[in-house]
């Protein structure tokens, strides 16, 4: 089991890498807050309830409980309300932090706790027997520990003091007391910043260094803190207190801070902060010289006065549809992707109309008919629709309030949906694009969706269908292993008898595996979805009383024939036995080749990547394609048809695109290397040295086991690869974009923006695309150097006009995934860039690429295609893997099915 | 001072190389057996004499339905139950110790006869193991069972007082650890928290069982089992069963799973559940089917069998065994049924 932070309370929570911040509400704090201080004085613990329960509803994933106040019995108050908490589960459903500096408190609270909990804090302070001790308790009452670093001499201030204490503490309790070290959070102290005296200019510095520092040497551990002393000097001015919050964690969370204490609610998004006053903060944040001169602390200062109280003025434009009535005007909105004008024009509606839920019904619900007949007509293209979903969004959150208040108090009905779809990326798989698309144009057309996000286990896909009385569930992954994933819950499926109608979509989807090994699994519909475009009337048909039954008896058949034909073709492809194909490999020449040798071995670190170098290389055409526009790059700007909608995208993209690169969003890594290599048999071994006399890893590659023309070889990788005697080389390599496109989409998608959140995650793979060819180049042109007078332009490197390739583990060429772990360990890619495999060895974050380097002039790409078991149990053996576990990862490429032999077998 | 760092007992590699091989078989219901026997207020009482090994109890409580008082009055009708499981192909004895705490008997006035109820509940226990091993040579556990007791810390049983508390972490902490100790002292080979619906009284039993294990030097292993009540999915005080296993992970336990309140087929998703994210052992024993009308339990052995073998054709546990309901020819059916398949493999 991965090493993650797990705690509970009613419900599991689990600190996962696609969580970038865990925010602890802070709320139901004495010490920080004036009101609950003041709630729990005068014993309205029903009240205090209320507090809690509203940060659990606003999204806190934690709550810190701390009752530390001179007025009040801080023990007998943590009893109380924990007990009250735990008589709520709407509040207890999340884990507690049981927050205090008094050791009896802690242990009161701890005692009181059915889930896993957080204890805040445990420290050094009295010295290392007392902390033992305390940390064998808190194992004991099973909570995880936040440790301040905080020693005999006093809380750790500068860089030096803070991880020599961490590192002291982590030690300890790893090493003595036995803690988990996931189970380990530390707070290195967050202090006030420009108050004045220099010698606190540079704490903010040393938090956020001695926070990398945590993160890369003491593995597993988490770093915590409470954001609001930073910026204690300000008080009374909320709007700089919120902005340097912002620009602090923007910094800290980079850094690795993923815990902190802070209000969720008046958090401000980095992008929106005035640019001037970002700046200023960011100067006094990261201790850095204005360029204006001066210092930051006066800078910001000056520029606090301004930003007292007031608002900054709307612009008003004047536009003609801005005359016409208000259901055309919301119209016009929908259709043309307008978020400018619709909070008031709802509002507007929202008056006129009988009860708030007429506006959707009526106006909006017209609006986004006209927008879905324009879509299904092929007037209008996705990323329109998706823009269209923006506003609806958004209008929706005007109304909704309303809406809750009139069911308060009448009971009033709710809005009648078209149909529940789940939708879920499964386990082991970590991409959403187009499943959130697909969501994006569900809902759009009056469908409840429910999006349970990526790498989602089948019990809970099945726990949520059941719970929610959902009408279908869409399933979608990208990675091979994935469709397995989908044939599995297809069967759990049928064994608890469910029939709702299941579909199935992504990149390695088909309508031949979804007819082959999905539908026989299953007795309900199961049907593949080709593309967004697909889903609204696949789905509206599945869940039409009048058109079902006709629509299924449809797929049946089709699949039926599909499965026929599927088994006809392959009947009819000759495969060989793996010894013929082995005596039909490529013959290189090698006699006449010399390889070159590359300039270093070993892994390599590339870290000066400039997002504007990378942007000239980005390969538009499947940018487009994500967005389900179909054409060449750049033809398809001045495509008669999808022009418009193609150009405006473009369009969008050129202008995110410069907010990525000229405010830094990501932090492209890559790691390279190279190692001596010669092909043995149909494997890649590699040696630490050039004498070739210690193997350092194996690569192993796959024969095409189909029959060839006379002339044509039966290729291996490893062909491509010089035969021991020859001083050959191969390369390898990872290349990530960066984590934050999470951060940065989910930020998007909290705001009712999906159009933004799924536009930055489809450039964040294209940035990672192509650092893999500009890395690529450079390999050719300088680090290998086989090709140093290359001159390919970036546009020019599209069509691939050089020498050598970069195949991907998982790909055509080599379909079997799990050799990335074999290229993960060679590079360290983990801690060199960040990078980690799911269980189903995909690449998270989703914007990464790896693959391998060779370098022979003929090389080419190709498909293995389907191998037969001979040489399934062959590469099994010499890989060291359970035929079993070779079959389940090579399972989308066997000709045959593993069940059928265990049957013989077993008889 | 505490130090919760210790050597794991020499049992728990043996039941862990037995665990690889094969499934291992958990015996079933004592009360369902025991109510076979027709037992009257005499034979629960002893007619008012009630000899422990060291000392003798006197009550004025009558003590009929009081089962854990029977190792005491009838050891060997006690002893003849675990042997007919172990014999039906029980690996694991479960001691009659279900509601052995100061706690529970202070329904029937027993509070000074804890020790003896323990080291008693587990030497009939060991006896039986003992004599089933002499038997067929094969190897017998004796797991000290721990019940739930009939209080429970984090909800108040007064609902216009939902921050009262009938019971403390503390006194259910002591409760346990007294208990604990009997158990080993008689013989048992493991500890097992069972019947699980209030989470934090198992969390004082996990504290219990780490300061009586730093007394003997030693940790033996636990097996951890929570209950979902219905078909809510949630234990009485209500987590969820992956939220569950966050909450008493730090035990590290030999096994940790569900029992009682379910049969196997509504017990099978939350069993599923729980296979999918504990990283150890998983054990289940299932009721035979819900109660009918009468608190009996109907499933047959097959049916049973059937249900549980699905369990282990699909891969979801390494230890079975039955709860409410089940005897040993369910015993007998279940290890039958789970015999062809692998044990669960413990997600890496």
């Amino acid at each position: 089991m991965t090493r993650y932070l797990r705690l509970s309370g009613l419900e599991p929570f689990v600190l996962t890498p696609d969580i970038p911040f865990v925010n602890v509400g802070e709320r139901t704090n004495v010490t920080g807050s004036a009101k609950f201080r003041k709630l729990i004085v005068n014993r309205d613990y029903a009240t205090a309830l209320d507090v809690a329960r509203e940060q659990v509803e606003n999204g806190a994933q934690i709550i810190d409980v701390n009752m530390d106040e001179g007025l009040i019995d801080s023990q007998k108050a943590m009893v109380e309300f924990l007990n009250l908490v735990a008589a709520e589960p709407d509040i207890a459903r999340v884990p507690i932090m049981i927050d205090s500096s008094k050791w009896e408190v802690i242990e009161a609270g701890l005692q009181c706790v059915q889930g896993k909990s957080v204890v805040n804090s445990i420290s050094m302070k009295e010295g290392e027997d007392q902390f033992r001790e305390q940390a064998r308790l808190c194992l004991a009452y099973g909570a995880a520990v936040v440790v301040m670093a905080f020693d005999e001499q006093g809380q750790a201030d500068t860089f030096a003091r803070k991880t020599e204490i961490c590192a002291r503490a982590y030690r300890i309790l790893t090493e003595e007391v036995g803690f988990p070290p996931e189970d380990i959070i530390f707070d290195p102290n967050i202090f006030a910043v420009a108050t004045g005296i220099e010698e606190h200019d540079n704490y903010g510095v040393d938090f956020i260094e001695a926070t990398a520092w945590i993160r890369q040497n003491l593995p597993h551990a988490h770093v915590s803190g409470g954001v609001s002393n930073l910026s204690f000097s300000f008080r009374g001015n909320d709007t700089v207190r919120e902005a340097m919050h912002a620009v602090f964690l923007y910094h800290a969370i980079k850094a690795g801070m993923d815990m902190g204490i802070v209000n969720a609610g008046q958090l401000v998004v980095y992008d929106q902060i005035d640019p001037a006053l970002r700046e200023a903060c960011e100067d006094v944040v990261l201790n850095r010289k204005p360029k204006a001169g001066g210092t930051a602390t006066e800078n910001l200062l000056d520029l606090a006065d301004r930003f007292k109280g007031g608002k900054r003025e709307e612009r008003v434009r004047d536009l003609a549809w801005r005359d016409w009535a208000i259901d055309k005007r919301l119209e016009h909105a929908l259709v043309n992707g307008i978020t400018e004008f619709i909070d008031a024009d709802t509002e507007e509606a929202r008056q006129a109309a009988e009860k708030p839920l007429d506006v959707i019904e009526g106006p909006l619900m017209a609006g986004m008919n006209v927008v879905g007949d324009l879509f299904g007509a092929g007037k209008m293209f996705l990323p329109q629709v998706v823009k269209s979903a923006r506003v609806m969004k958004q209008a929706v959150a005007v109304l909704l309030p309303y809406m809750e208040e009139e069911k308060r108090l009448n009971g009033g009905t709710g809005r009648q949906s078209a149909g529940k779809v789940l939708m879920a990326t499964v386990k082991g798989d970590v991409h959403d694009i187009g499943k959130n698309i697909v969501g994006v144009v569900l809902a759009c057309n009056n469908y409840d969706v429910i999006d349970l996000g990526v790498m989602v286990p089948p019990q809970k896909i099945l726990q949520v269908a059941r719970d929610e009385n959902v009408d279908i569930i869409g399933l979608s992954g990208l990675i091979t292993p994935s469709l397995d994933e989908m044939v599995h819950l297809a069967s759990e499926m049928e064994r608890e008898g469910l029939n709702l109608p299941l579909l199935i979509g992504g990149a390695t989807t088909s309508k031949v595996h979804t007819a082959v090994k999905i539908a026989p699994r299953y007795s309900g519909p199961a049907v593949y979805v080709l593309d967004a475009s697909r889903a609204v009337g696949v789905v509206s048909n599945l869940l039409s009383p009048t058109n079902k039954a006709g629509f299924v008896d449809g797929i049946r058949t089709e699949y039926a024939e599909v499965t026929a034909r599927h088994e006809r073709a392959e009947a009819a492809k000759d495969r060989l036995p793996l010894a013929k194909a082995r005596a039909n490999p490529l013959r290189l020449d090698w006699d006449s080749y010399s390889p070159t040798a590359p300039k270093f071995t070993g892994p390599r670190v590339i870290d000066d990547w400039d997002l504007a170098d990378l942007a000239e290389y980005i390969d538009w055409t499947p940018f487009f394609q994500t967005w389900e526009l179909k054409g060449v790059y750049p033809k398809i700007l001045d495509d008669p048809k999808q022009g418009e909608a193609a150009r405006a995208l473009f369009q969008d993209a050129q202008d995110m695109l410069k907010r990525i690169i000229a405010e830094k969003w990501f932090t492209p890594r890559a790691v390279v290397g190279f190692w001596p290599a010669n092909t043995v048999g149909d494997d890649i071994r590699l040696f630490t040295d050039g004498g070739r006399e210690t193997e350092l890893a194996t690569f192993h590659t796959l024969r095409q086991q189909h029959s060839k023309r006379a002339g044509r070889p039966n290729l291996a990788l490893s062909d491509f690869v010089a035969p021991i005697g020859m001083p050959d080389h191969i390369g390898g390599f990872v290349v990530t974009a960066g984590p934050e496109e999470v951060e940065i989409s989910g930020r998007f998608d909290r705001e009712n923006d999906n159009y933004s959140a799924i536009m930055v995650k489809a450039l964040a793979d294209r940035i990672a695309e192509a650092m893999a060819e500009a890395l690529h180049a450079r390999v050719r042109r300088d680090y290998w150097g086989y090709a140093p007078q290359e001159t390919f332009t970036p546009q020019e490197l599209v069509k691939e006009p050089y020498g050598g390739i970069r195949p991907a583990p998982g790909y055509p060429a080599q379909p079997d995934h799990t050799e990335k772990r074999t290229l993960f360990k060679l590079l360290d890619a983990e801690a060199a860039t960040g990078v980690t495999l799911t269980e189903s060895m995909a690449m998270w974050p989703g914007s990464s690429v790896s693959g391998l380097y060779l370098g022979h002039p003929d090389s080419y790409y190709f498909g293995v295609a389907k191998v037969e078991r001979d040489q399934v149990a062959d590469y099994a053996a010499r890989k060291g893997m359970d035929l079993a576990e070779a079959e389940r990862w090579l399972a989308p490429v066997l000709n045959y099915d593993p069940a059928a032999k265990q049957a013989v077998a077993a008889e | 001072m505490k130090d919760f760092a210790l050597h794991d007992a020499p049992v728990l590699d043996e039941l862990r190389a037995l665990a690889a091989e094969r499934i291992l078989i958990l015996d079933g219901a004592m009360g369902t057996m025991i109510q076979t026997l027709g037992l009257s207020e005499e034979d629960y009482s002893a007619h008012g004499h009630i000899h422990g090994p060291g000392c003798r109890h006197h009550t004025d409580h009558p003590q009929k339905g009081n089962n854990d008082l029977l190792v005491l009055t009838k050891p060997d009708a006690i002893e003849e139950i675990h042997y007919q499981f172990a014999m039906a192909g029980a690996d694991i004895l479960e001691t009659n110790t279900f509601s052995g705490t100061t706690i529970a008997q202070a329904d029937y006035g027993l509070e000074g006869a804890i020790h003896d109820l323990s080291v008693a509940g587990a030497q009939v226990a060991r006896r039986a193991a003992d004599r089933a091993q002499a038997t067929d040579g094969k190897r017998r556990f004796v797991a000290g069972a721990v019940g739930p007791t009939n209080r429970t810390a984090s909800i108040s049983p007064d609902v216009n007082d939902p921050g009262f508390r009938a019971v403390s972490f503390d006194e259910l902490r002591r409760a346990y650890g007294q208990q604990m100790e009997g158990l080993i002292e008689g013989g048992a080979d493991l500890i097992l928290i069972e019947t699980i619906f209030d989470t934090l009284n198992a969390k004082a039993a996990i504290f219990a069982a780490f300061e009586v294990f730093q007394k003997i030097g030693q940790r033996l292993p636990l097996m951890i089992s929570g209950t979902i009540t219905d078909a809510s999915g949630r234990t009485l005080s209500g987590q969820t069963p992956t939220a569950f296993w966050h909450s008493v992970a730090h035990a590290r336990p030999f096994t940790v799973g569900l029992n009682c309140a379910l049969g196997a087929d509504l017990m099978r998703p939350h069993l599923a559940e729980l296979a999918g994210v504990a990283d150890t052992l998983i054990c289940a024993y299932p009721n035979a089917g819900l109660p009918n009308a009468f608190g009996g339990y109907d499933e047959t052995p097959e049916q049973t069998a059937a249900l549980v073998g699905g369990f282990a054709r699909d891969g979801l546990v390494n230890v079975v065994g039955g709860c409410c309901g089940t005897t040993p020819d369910h015993i007998r059916a279940i290890a039958d049924a789970v015999a062809p398949y692998a044990p669960r493999k413990v997600p890496a």
